[in-house]
């Protein structure tokens, strides 16, 4: 199940700073994130965790700051993204779906490495299926095999899993965690027991605007049970620390 | 396929209906034909009525080949470009402020009384319901896909012919649809104002002349080019549209 990527490299956010409009949603913002691990990032909606994401990605510019790894090398072209939808395009196969890095890079496509990522995800037999036909679930299985389909070394998430039912969550979470090990993950959600069952780190974004707070993850090795102490463990104190925020 | 016989079937009944009221009301056949009286003259004036069908049928043509696709360019330019949006966008509304009626005149002096004219008038027309459709489908393109093919690919032509056409297909089809059934009507306008040839051209003779039936036959000849241009888009729907 483990990939073949080379040393993931570590992320750095340096004193970022972004605003929409006048409603300033980081200054000065800093964190990181440790390379070929994946960090599971808290907030309450609305806290701003989707935009630092994007200003990750570089889909959006900061007003101050900069997002460097540690290689050196850009971010630009070395990142997957998942986001909240499966974002699946209805017009193409789920097989052409995970080869649409290649297809939106004018290369050509690798037919045989989709088809063993379909394989991957468990959906062997539906490479020829639109995403019409394919359940939430399905979909957000496809999503996965393309996230991994151009082996790129960083991967962002966007509550990728929020609106699928608890059980299929449940088995996508294991087997994402299994997939993108040894990738830089940054998962951004806010599922407390997403984290403890994915992370290798666990941060907090609270305040407006937003400041970044460690929190330990728990000891067992990703993806963990959900009856895991652990697990159960730091989701309570997930809970009890994202409450505070509320009030 | 039942669903066409019905609609084929409501189109005859509702023909029939409306001539037998003609009929009740005292119409004389000479301003409302029978309709064995416009298959007569199908028959007898299948020459002349060919000849003039192929000139129409070649306009109408053409006139789809310019106003489709200066409306595909016109609707790309606009959405790739902000600059060309602002610079675009009033010239083409200002050119559908002015009624198509009162320029075709002007299109006939200027073009002359060939096939030009006629072209201008239509294209004119089905331009701009193509390309204000194609322009909304390029923009209302979802926000998460664009997203993701900004992280996976850095060509700006690799996103527009994957995703920013696909996605504006349903867009596209509406207004190729309105085009198909304009294009008609705008080259049997153009032929009205000043022509030698075509159906548009015949009706006005026929009319003149009181030979109404030659005249409705030409009507059902440019009916049955919209019926068909119309099925034309279905069936290119029907292939190459997705579904959500």
């Amino acid at each position: 199940m483990r990939n073949p990527v080379v040393s993931a490299p570590a992320i750095t956010v340096n004193a970022l700073s972004f605003s929409w409009g006048n409603q300033p949603v980081c200054q000065q913002l800093s964190l990181s994130l440790r390379g070929g691990k994946t960090t599971a990032l808290l907030g309450r909606s609305g806290s701003g965790k989707s935009t630092l994401l994007r200003l990750i990605a570089g889909l959006l510019l900061p007003a101050a700051g900069d997002v460097t790894s540690s290689d050196g090398l850009p971010l630009p072209g070395r990142i997957s993204w998942m986001g909240q939808q499966d974002l699946l395009y209805p017009w193409l196969t789920a097989r052409e779906n995970v080869m649409l890095a290649a297809r939106l890079n004018g290369e050509k496509a690798d037919g045989g490495r989709a088809d063993e990522l379909l394989e991957q995800v468990g959906l062997g037999g539906l490479a020829e299926a639109k995403p019409a036909a394919l359940s939430g679930g399905m979909r957000q299985r496809v999503a996965l095999a393309r996230t991994l389909y151009p082996q790129r070394p960083v991967v962002l998430m966007d509550e990728p899993f929020a609106t699928l039912d608890v059980l299929t969550k449940l088995s996508l979470q294991t087997l994402t965690a299994n997939l993108l090990r040894d990738k830089t993950v940054l998962l951004v959600t806010h599922d407390p027991l997403e984290a403890c069952r994915m992370a290798d780190d666990i941060g907090v974004l609270t305040g407006n605007p937003l400041r970044y707070e460690p929190f330990g993850a728990p000891e067992a090795a990703p993806p963990r049970e959900v009856s895991d102490a652990g697990v159960l463990h730091q989701q309570g104190r997930l809970f009890s620390r994202l409450s505070r925020d509320e009030r | 396929m039942r669903d066409k016989f019905y609609s084929l079937l409501w189109l005859l009944v509702v023909i029939g209906c409306a001539w037998q009221a003609a009929r009740a009301a005292g119409v004389p056949t000479f301003l409302l034909p029978a309709p064995q009286a416009v298959l007569v003259a199908l028959v007898q004036h299948r020459a002349l009525l060919a000849h003039h069908l192929f000139y129409t049928l070649t306009e109408i043509l053409l006139a789809l080949l310019v106003g489709i696709g200066s409306g595909t360019l016109a609707a790309i330019a606009m959405a790739s470009s902000q600059r060309l949006r602002r610079l675009l966008f009033p010239l083409i509304t200002a050119s559908q402020a002015i009624p198509i009626f009162a320029l075709a005149p002007l299109l006939v002096l200027w073009l002359g009384y060939g096939i030009a004219s006629k072209v201008a008038v239509a294209a004119l027309i089905l331009f701009f319901p193509l390309c204000l459709s194609l322009f909304e489908g390029l923009c209302r393109t979802p926000p998460g896909w664009l997203e993701l093919a900004q992280t996976l690919s850095p060509s700006r032509f690799y996103r527009f012919r994957h995703l920013y056409w696909p996605a504006a297909l349903p867009g596209f089809f509406t207004g190729l649809h309105m085009a198909m059934i304009l294009a008609p009507i705008g080259v049997v306008m153009g032929e009205w104002v000043g022509a030698s040839e075509g159906l548009g051209y015949l009706m006005m003779q026929s009319n003149a002349r009181l030979e109404t039936a030659l005249s409705f036959a030409a009507l059902t000849l440019l009916l049955m080019i919209t019926l068909l241009l119309s099925a034309i888009v279905t069936l290119l729907r029907r292939k190459y549209l997705w579904q959500s």
